[in-house]
């Protein structure tokens, strides 16, 4: 049986579907229609509910796709759709604010925007005014056609100025005790929800064939896209010492269910460039149930996660029945979408040696959208220079080779060269022995190849040109003038003129 | 007799609050955000429903060789399987002209075409028994391009040409001569509510249908055809769109037509509701355009004479086909007088689902290519683009630009005969030039650009003018009832559908401006067609205008009855009874005013007899068009607009940020000025995804690629410019007598995203000191600009 709360009631439920997703469920056996489908696949955001998770006594809420979530994954937690916001007439902030600046047109997409809006109000100190940058962030998992997005940036930077939330009781419901692996089951098959690593073993000890799920924001593409069963599934998004973030004095450690969000404060702390990486990475709903460890086991050769930790020289804590063991990322893929973990078995932690000193880190995403986009290319670059000159250096790329890796022929380029433009520029022209990319619905194998070598510039122009702003991705102002960019690709050009 | 109904006295006794050209929100924004708007997929199912998939073909084109469906009847839950023979009536559903199968008997003419349909007791059910058909095929050699259609003259509908003076030997006179060709894709519509339609058979062997429609009464017509019976027996209401913008005009109606097939043979209710990737496979898009021109000007930059190509690729069917390519040749001139012109349209056939109408209607796609002309005739020429655009405005005359009896030419009537008579545009531009600034920012772009290594900047400022009318006549007209109820409150029923764009509180607007009653009395109630019958689609922008009219004469002609009342009762002439702060108002022979509350009012009106409910109607004057000598005056009026862009390129990935965006626009007197701003921003937005991200991508064999939002990317709220400013052109009224002198708003603004995309090219071509004009297809993806940055390089190498 799962137990969870539902705007501030406690729902249980033991016949359920295994892959019963949460919108379905709304929807359906809830008759709680205002959470809209937009899409089925987490890229649109009209399915936005907020989920919350209890820390220290604290119920903590935070927008996800209810589309691409599966109930098993919601066993403890406090589910608020849209319905419950208001009382009765009385608006929630976030509502009227949008009613106020005509941030609704058609009207389908409002109510996502309406949960995403609400988790940014309610996750931020009463006195603090939004920037624009928070805004983007917080509704960059949630389309809207009709608008072009002023009303709604609009409703957002105003909802400070309406009197606090209504409808308190919803937001705090007093905790449930977990129920014994929170098993459902109907005759299609079973879910469990483990709340430890041993009880996900002894699951998976007996059903080996049961899927792992950490955030399922891919694995639910199989039910909801591929119209796919999964018929045993085991939800890992609840067991603590597989979400613990950790540093000591060599290592920062991740672990595997870990969500993206959870994972934003380290890495900001330590590899900033990760961490900036992770707005483009994914939007913000994919990113509160979306995991470290899942985009690593996923194998997608466009997966965000792995060139960088490729780059990184992360080692992943791989455990099963026969216990754990820890291997370099770079050795895990093996081919398309294979890797070394075997049935029964999954990523503990991943873990990254600290930065040294003189390091650069680059990491660039290219795609055809900024916010909430597959990459097209992914290129991740640390370099060590001393003295002028590069003494060690490691990449990694995603979508230019059928898994995640290392670019050795550029790499052989750039090592004990001279830190120039030039030198990085020589390098790019390996691109092509390193990779023989796809042409596909994202970009051609040219593009790639050529935006590979642009990137391998603009990486030493960056490091050269630390100051400057080099990518549109950052420019929140319509001031920026030449002193604010890169003004030449040689330095030596403006001596010379 | 029991009292009828206990009245608000004089608490209302001031102006009528929301009342037309009040910022008034919209009609459903509380419920909207409260999510208790109810779309069709929000209605309680009713007991037995039935969930619909259908199954489409596997070939872009190709024989139907053999169908085996037994496993899909075998499948969990699988109650009904039809294919066109299970089709009592008109197996083809072709809006206008056949072609348009409900269900394919033998040849497939796209990959996802419907073949056959199946009822399950649940949505997932259905899904997964459609997989299991056998479904073998003889295939065929399909056309997929506008290249090769245009070469084997592979056509849905004949060729058709504007023509104006003598093009060719104006351009073997000009001083110059350009020409360049261009290729604009398609769109997907991407409204975030997919198709939907839901269908309860009745007793009288009909069918009530709810459904996400913008053409009810072609749905009404169309699931009568199929099921064999009469029009009065189908009932069709629309509450509501979550989003249409032209993709719910046609391709609504075979969602509905299936589901009733389905319930026609299973008597219970059947709920058909497309998943978005089957939405984005079967149902329709903006016409992709491969055009091109030749041009010749004067040493000015000014046009002697234009010929102009546009080929649509329509598709496997002609849905409105004829009608779109016939708006881009329209809007070939966008806003310029082109002189000697000859403009020809080519409907060309692919094996592609059917293109379909989209917020602008082929106009974009004409607009586009007048706009690239324009940079190419600057950039020749060495002149900064607006200056060109300015020159050749209509209306903007010039002492050197003679008719043949030595008169200035007036410059102003457009390759198709019609004279623009209201010339908005000069000014407008002026104005916007002043407000946005734009030759200071200008020159601070040439310096930024000057000294910046691989980030630059670009600026463009595009104008719009954009015919309002449907150009098939017959459609330009509209119905509406309204009630008044005997506490005052009214309900307004109108033949226009809204989506989104606000329709409803407009003519809800309308309404209490004729009663001059608060708008909160005034209950505009679901797009029925036993409500309002025979309708036109809510298309062409002309929702407002038609409808707004409609209501408008249903209003006078109940007031009407009660003038004649009040006057009857205070003695008085009828023009002095007046409607007021919610009151009516009757002034007395001695001049004396009798002020009674509008609630008070209606039910004495009902006491004595009047009757306090109408009909109205509205068809649009002046407007003619003979298609055969294509001329005529096929707008009853323009709609202007113009915007400026400003964007940065990265030229080592080309990727790309809109930073800001100026816009002026001319709505006439405004009906309400926040929905309105609404319309031109979400436009603007729309159509700069059409030109950047927005990227249609299909295999060889014809299998749409980018089908779901993970790989079709429409702007997300970071694409949103950093700096929008959107404002109304104050004080135009239209000049013509259009519903309170406003103008339609729905499309035009979508043009004005065309100025992120000149801007786009504008930042290139500062690499080549604005000399050279690079080559830029549509959409413009990172690394569609990165390929017009290797054509500039590639450019300075060689010069």
């Amino acid at each position: 049986m799962i137990t969870f709360f539902l705007n501030g009631q406690e729902v249980s439920e033991h016949n359920i579907q295994p892959d019963m997703t949460v919108l379905r469920y709304l929807r359906t056996r809830q008759s709680l229609t205002g959470t809209k489908e937009g899409c089925g696949s987490g890229d649109c955001g009209a399915c936005s509910v907020l989920a919350g998770e209890m820390h220290n006594g604290e119920w903590h809420y935070r927008a996800i796709n209810s589309c691409i979530t599966f109930l098993a994954q919601i066993d403890g937690k406090s589910l608020i759709t849209v319905e419950a916001l208001a009382n009765g007439s009385e608006l929630h902030p976030a509502q009227q604010a949008m009613v106020d600046k005509h941030g609704s047109q058609c009207g389908f997409c409002t109510p996502g925007i309406i949960m995403s809006l609400t988790a940014l109000f309610e996750n931020t100190p009463s006195d603090k005014t939004f920037t624009l940058h928070e805004i983007y962030d917080a509704l960059s998992g949630n389309l809207c056609r009709c608008t072009g997005y002023k009303p709604i940036i609009d409703a957002a930077k105003s909802m400070k100025s309406y009197p606090g939330k209504v409808k308190a009781e919803i937001w705090t419901p007093s905790s449930t005790s977990p129920s014994n692996k929170g098993e459902t089951s109907n005759e299609e098959g079973q879910s469990w929800s483990a709340r430890t690593e041993s009880e996900l073993k002894e699951i998976l000890a007996h059903h080996p064939d049961a899927r792992i799920v950490a955030g399922a924001t891919d694995l639910a593409l199989e039910v909801t896209q591929m119209n796919r069963r999964i018929n045993k599934l085991v939800a890992i998004n609840q067991i603590d010492s597989l979400k613990t973030i950790s540093e000591d004095a060599n290592y920062i450690t991740i672990g595997g269910a870990a969500s993206l969000t959870d994972c934003e404060k380290v890495l900001e702390a330590h590899f900033p460039e990760f961490a900036q990486l992770l707005e483009r990475f994914a939007a913000r709903q994919v990113r509160n149930n979306g995991t470290m460890g899942g985009n690593i086991a996923n194998a997608s050769p466009i997966g965000d996660a792995p060139p960088v930790l490729i780059a990184l020289n992360a080692d992943i804590e791989i455990a099963g029945a026969n216990g754990n063991r820890w291997i370099p990322l770079d050795t895990f893929y093996l081919d398309y979408k294979k890797t070394l973990l075997q049935t029964g078995e999954y990523i503990r932690a991943i873990r990254i040696p600290r930065r040294e000193a003189c390091e650069h880190l680059k990491v660039y995403k290219i795609s055809k959208r900024i916010e909430d986009d597959i990459s097209a290319v992914l290129l991740a670059i640390k370099v060590k220079v001393q003295g002028g000159q590069i003494t060690a250096v490691r990449t990694g790329f995603g979508g230019m080779a059928a898994i995640p890796k290392a670019g050795a022929a550029i790499e052989a380029a750039l090592i004990n060269q001279p830190m120039t433009v030039e030198t990085f520029r020589k390098a790019g022209e390996k691109a092509s022995e390193d990779f023989q990319p796809f042409s596909d619905v994202r970009a051609t194998a040219g593009y790639r190849i050529q935006v590979t070598q642009g990137l391998l510039e603009k990486a030493a122009l960056e490091i050269l040109n630390p100051e400057s702003v080099s990518r549109v991705e950052q420019i929140f102002t319509t001031t920026l003038s030449a002193k604010d960019v890169v003004n030449t690709y040689d330095p030596q050009e403006n001596n010379n003129a | 007799m029991r009292k009828l109904i206990d009245v608000e006295d004089n608490k209302r006794m001031r102006p009528a609050k929301g009342k037309t050209g009040e910022s008034m929100k919209h009609e459903s924004a509380a419920k909207q955000v409260a999510g208790t708007a109810v779309y069709v997929d929000d209605m309680p199912e009713l007991p037995n429903t039935l969930h619909v998939a259908v199954g489409g073909s596997q070939y872009a084109h190709a024989f139907i060789k053999s169908m085996d469906l037994s496993a899909v009847e075998k499948a969990p839950g699988v109650v009904k399987i039809i294919t066109v023979k299970d089709v009592p009536g008109h197996t083809d559903i072709g809006p206008v002209f056949p072609g348009d199968p409900v269900l394919v008997e033998s040849e497939c003419e796209y990959i996802g075409q419907p073949i056959f349909a199946i009822a399950a007791e649940t949505h997932e059910q259905a899904k997964a028994a459609v997989g299991l058909a056998q479904i073998q095929y003889k295939e065929l050699e399909p056309t997929l391009t506008v290249d090769k259609a245009m070469k084997d003259q592979f056509f849905v509908r004949p060729t058709h040409s504007h023509q104006r003076g003598d093009a060719d030997k104006a351009l073997s006179d000009s001083e110059h001569v350009i020409s360049a060709d261009f290729y604009v894709k398609g769109q997907e519509h991407f409204y975030l509510e997919g198709q939907i339609s839901t269908v309860v058979p009745t007793e009288d062997g009909g069918m009530d249908v709810f459904t996400s429609s913008q053409h009810p009464t072609e749905v009404q017509k169309l699931v009568a055809e199929v099921l064999d019976i009469s029009i009065n027996k189908v009932n069709v209401e629309v509450r509501r769109m979550g989003g249409g913008f032209g993709g719910k005009e046609t391709q609504a109606a075979p969602l509905a037509c299936i589901a009733s097939l389905l319930a026609h043979h299973t008597k219970r209710p059947v709920k058909y509701r497309m998943s978005r990737g089957d939405d984005m496979i079967m149902t329709g898009k903006r016409h992709a355009f491969q055009n091109d021109y030749k041009v010749g000007f004067n040493e000015q930059g000014l046009i002697q004479g234009a010929v102009i190509n546009v080929a649509g690729q329509c598709g496997n069917s002609p849905d409105l086909s004829d009608a779109i390519v016939d708006r881009a040749m329209f809007h070939s001139d966008n806003a310029y007088y082109l002189n000697n012109a000859t403009i020809t349209g080519y409907r060309c056939k692919t094996h592609t689902v059917s293109a379909t109408a989209y917020r602008g209607f082929g106009g974009p796609q004409g607009v586009i290519t007048a706009e690239l002309m324009m940079d190419d005739i600057a950039r020749h020429l060495g002149e900064d683009p607006l200056t060109i655009r300015k020159r050749n405005l209509y209306g903007v005359k010039h002492d050197s630009m003679r008719l043949e009896d030595g008169s200035i030419d007036p410059r102003n009537e457009t390759h198709y005969g019609q004279t623009v008579e209201q010339e908005v545009l000069p000014e407008l531009i002026s104005q916007l030039e002043e407000s946005s600034e734009y030759w200071k920012r200008r020159e601070e772009i040439k310096q930024f650009n000057a000294n910046s290594a691989f980030l630059k900047k670009g600026l463009a400022l595009t104008p719009v003018k954009f015919g309002i009318s449907f150009t098939v006549q017959f459609l330009n007209q509209a119905g509406a009832l309204v009630h008044v109820y005997t506490d005052g409150s009214i309900q307004v029923n109108h033949g226009g559908t809204e989506m989104g764009q606000g329709l409803y509180v407009k003519v809800a607007q309308v309404v209490a401006n004729e009663f001059q009653v608060d708008l909160d009395t005034i209950q505009v109630t679901a797009t029925r067609t036993d409500k309002v019958s025979n309708t036109s689609p809510t298309a062409a922008s002309s929702g407002s205008d038609l409808n707004g009219m409609a209501a408008r004469d249903a209003c006078l002609r109940i007031k009407a009855g009660m003038i004649k009342y009040a006057a009857e009762l205070h003695g008085t002439s009828e023009d002095k009874i007046r409607f007021e702060s919610n009151h009516v108002v009757a002034v007395k022979a001695d001049g004396e005013e009798v002020w009674t509350p509008f609630a008070e009012f209606t039910q004495n009106a009902y006491m004595a007899r009047v009757p306090l409910f109408s009909s109205g109607h509205y068809q649009t004057p002046k407007i003619h068009y003979d298609r055969n000598t294509g001329k005529g005056r096929p707008f009853y009026y323009f709609a202007n607009g113009a915007s400026v862009s400003e964007v940065i390129v990265d030229t080592l990935t080309g990727e790309y940020k809109v930073t800001r965006v100026d816009i002026l626009q001319d709505v006439g007197a405004s009906l309400n000025p926040a929905i309105d701003i609404g319309q031109i921003e979400g436009a603007y937005i729309q159509g700069m995804g059409w030109l950047t991200t927005e990227d249609l991508v299909w295999s060889d064999n014809g299998r749409l690629l980018s089908n779901g939002p993970a790989t079709y990317k429409i702007p997300a709220v970071g694409d949103t410019p950093i700096d929008f400013r959107v404002k109304l052109m104050e004080q135009l009224p239209n000049k013509e007598e259009t519903i309170y002198r406003s103008k339609a708003v729905g499309e035009p603004p979508f043009m004005l995203g065309i100025s992120a995309w000149s801007a786009l090219r504008d930042a290139v071509s500062s690499m080549a000191e604005y000399k050279f004009s690079p080559p830029m297809n549509a959409p413009a993806t990172p690394e569609c600009v990165l390929n017009a940055v290797n054509e500039t390089r590639k450019h300075i190498a060689n010069s």
